[in-house]
């Protein structure tokens, strides 16, 4: 390289590339005041307080209240206790049935499955509120086709009026959830399984695994990381789930605050509700707290397991 | 999560500039959680008022009804918000005249039309000031089925012994079902049930301000003794009744098929116009025949004035209207069932209506007991009456332990001045 001719040119001077910048600012902006800026405003706002009338740096002060003082530290574990559930509940039920789905539409003898894709996948689409609205209407006592629907098959009696019972009602509003957005889970699978080369099933038929111990023994293991996507997907969602509650339940979510989760705690405090006035530093400081619980499982997930999981290439 | 707070934020903002002035004229944007009377402001009260005053327009902008509180603060604090507000009751706008967010209206020409009672909502704690104009109260009571009182031979109950011996002859018929409640929503079993039996055993203003005072515990037989009248409603609620919402409760009754419905005053407008049946109303039956009885007659809306507007004179014209006895007029016939609070006494031609105010006369009137001074701090009262009103007819809670807990939580924060 030293001894180029004197007469070769000089390396092409590569011209400062602004383009990259340009085209990266208006997302680089937008994610920034309403994204970045917004966390970091929310994340000040819990060290802060209203001390006799002026805005004051209280430091922990408020995670003090939220965790010492009895009745912020029985709401807030009651609403970390009933999201859990509502997390697992979907863990249990949605995710397991979403992959049963896309396993049963990956079969290439089923018939009709694009309609039974589109129609698994439909209730993703439908705003919250109209879920919300209908299952309350299915689900009433009084004009629901529930109670209907199940007197035909002789079973009227097993029918209650779930949504307001204490214990059922935070089951019933996490199987809606489920219902709503199972299409997701099942999509997601339906992918992964469509990506596994046919090389790889065919030489397991070779091998004579076929049926069920496919599924188990090749399919599984190969759509491992997709599940862990979903699973760290519904951790998220569930963790700052909060519309369905509201519509199905109100912002009080009773009956006896058996449906209270962390978003419609943190709505309560710091929006206010009817003659309770907003609390905007608590509200804050719950924020940042379900901004840490999701911190945590999403760090959790992407150190403790993603790492280790297995990736095949072909 | 703050992804949510944003997308109100957001959305709140563009929806308050939404309503701008465009022409020369001034126009005054009119705050509001009564979305229902839309139709009213733009029929009615608007034209009125624009008919008199030229050159100054009127948009009346409402929010759904729970969101308003939220919302309001969040475009006051903004800048954003119209220039006419309407008042919720007592804290809720004092806490915008201390934040100095209402302008101060003592001295607003109309203001001497309304008696201290009245006034009494919307001024300090002194009575010193005035902020917001008073508009309407609502009274609570029972609306009836008169078809079905007179088919099954039922004389209007007085006393409560009456009231339940009418609930067993509805509920032995079984035609239809004796109470139209439910307590899905929670505020039908602490507004339409608590505060509204409730203020016969509390004594009314008495009982009210024994509390604010400390004299009284919500543990004492006055503030326990309407949640065991309340449990004893169990039976003669619908069929899951835990999950029968508000709007459940109202079509039951409309459509017929319950016998009485625990009410406020504000149904009378939309029960009239779906009800095919006639209708009756009778006040909070009275523990012994004779006694005095007490009914809650709430100041429910005001309106005020932001102390950030633009146009502070043509608000204030605007405002010494709503305290007019024209305005009154047509307001409190427009709506039956939102009885006017100014000393002039309006002709109302609904005949429901006229039920409701006529127990002004004989009885002696008071305010929801949670809503001045008590719902102040954390747990707020008035929320946890809700739960635990809901809680005592579902029978989650006794009533004693309904009363406990609501003391507890009071006071947690409440120490009454001594």
């Amino acid at each position: 390289m030293t001894d180029l001719p004197a007469t070769h040119e000089p390396a092409i001077k590569r011209p400062v590339r602004w383009h990259i910048g340009v085209f990266l600012l208006p997302a680089f902006i937008i994610y920034s005041a309403i994204m970045v800026l917004p966390l970091i405003e929310t994340l000040r706002l819990s060290f802060y307080n209203t001390v006799d009338g002026a805005p004051a740096f209280v430091g922990l002060a408020n995670y003090q209240v939220l965790f010492g003082d009895a009745r912020w530290a029985h709401d807030f574990w009651n609403a970390l206790v009933n999201n859990l559930i509502f997390f697992a509940i979907h863990m249990c039920v949605q995710n397991p049935i979403g992959v049963a789905l896309a396993a049963l539409l990956s079969t290439p003898k089923l018939r009709f499955a694009a309609f039974y894709r589109t129609a698994i996948f439909l209730p993703t689409l439908l705003s919250f509120v109209i879920v919300g609205f209908i299952w309350k209407l299915i689900l009433s006592p009084i004009w629901g086709v529930a109670p209907w629907l199940m007197s035909l098959v002789g079973t009227k009696w097993l029918f209650a009026p779930w949504l307001g019972q204490s214990g059922p009602a935070l089951i019933a509003v996490s199987l809606i959830s489920n219902w709503q957005y199972i299409g997701i889970p099942m999509m997601l699978i339906y992918a992964a399984l469509l990506s596994i080369p046919d090389e790889v099933i065919e030489a397991a038929e070779m091998d004579g695994i076929t049926g069920w111990s496919q599924f188990w023994k090749i399919k599984l293991p190969l759509i491992l990381p997709a599940i862990g996507i979903i699973s760290i997907l519904t951790f998220v969602g569930n963790f700052n789930a909060f519309d369905l509650v509201y519509t199905v339940q109100g912002a009080l979510a009773g009956p006896d605050m058996s449906t209270d989760i962390l978003g419609t705690l943190l709505y309560r405090t710091f929006f206010g509700f009817q003659l309770q006035l907003g609390d905007r530093s608590m509200g804050a400081t719950i924020a940042t707290v379900m901004f840490l619980i999701i911190l945590a499982g999403v760090s959790f997930y992407l150190f403790a397991i993603q790492r280790r999981m297995r990736r095949y290439q072909f | 999560m703050t992804r949510i707070i944003k997308g109100m934020l957001f959305a709140s903002t563009v929806l308050a500039s939404a309503g701008m002035a465009h022409a020369a004229d001034v126009t005054l944007t009119i705050e509001s959680w009564r979305n229902d009377d839309l139709a009213i402001w733009q029929e009615k009260l608007i034209p009125a008022f624009e008919a008199k005053n030229p050159g100054i327009k009127l948009n009346f902008s409402p929010t759904a009804p729970t969101e308003y509180n939220a919302s309001l603060n969040a475009k006051l604090d903004a800048g954003s918000a119209g220039d006419i507000i309407t008042c919720r009751p007592f804290d809720a706008a004092l806490e915008l005249f201390n934040k100095k967010q209402l302008a101060d209206l003592t001295s607003l020409s109309g203001m001497a039309n309304f008696s201290p009672v009245a006034k009494a909502a919307w001024s300090t704690d002194d009575g010193a000031k005035t902020f917001c104009v008073p508009m309407a109260s609502v009274i609570h009571g029972f609306i009836y089925n008169k078809d079905a009182f007179d088919k099954l031979g039922i004389s209007v109950p007085k006393t409560v012994d009456q009231f339940h011996a009418a609930l067993d002859k509805i509920k032995a018929d079984g035609t239809y079902i004796p109470l139209a409640m439910g307590t899905k929503d929670l505020w039908e079993a602490a507004t339409m049930g608590y505060q509204n039996i409730g203020p016969n055993y509390w004594k009314g203003e008495e009982g009210r301000k024994a509390l604010i005072e400390g004299k009284q515990k919500l543990t004492d037989p006055e503030w326990v003794k309407p949640y065991e009248e309340l449990a004893k409603w169990k039976p003669y609620l619908g069929d899951g009744f835990e999950a029968q919402t508000y709007s459940d409760s109202q079509n039951l009754f409309t459509l017929g098929r319950a016998a009485i419905y625990p009410a406020g005053s504000w149904e009378i407008a939309l029960f009239t116009s779906q009800a095919q049946f006639k209708m009756g109303a009778f006040p909070p039956p009275v523990l012994k025949a004779g006694e005095t009885g007490y009914i809650s007659d709430h100041p429910d809306i005001g309106v005020g004035l932001n102390a950030k507007s633009a146009h502070q004179e043509e608000a204030k014209k605007f405002l010494a209207w709503v305290a007019s006895p024209e305005f009154a007029d047509i307001y409190a016939n427009a709506l039956p069932g939102f009885f006017s609070l100014n000393s002039t006494p309006v002709k109302m031609a609904d005949p429901l209506a006229q039920e409701f105010v006529s127990w002004r006369d004989s009885f002696k009137p008071t305010v929801r007991s949670t809503y001045q001074i008590l719902s102040r701090g954390k747990p707020n009262l008035e929320n946890e009456t809700w739960v635990e009103s809901a809680n005592v007819i579902n029978g989650t809670d006794t009533p004693k332990v309904a009363g406990e807990k609501l003391q507890k939580g009071l006071d947690s924060w409440y120490k009454p001045a001594k």
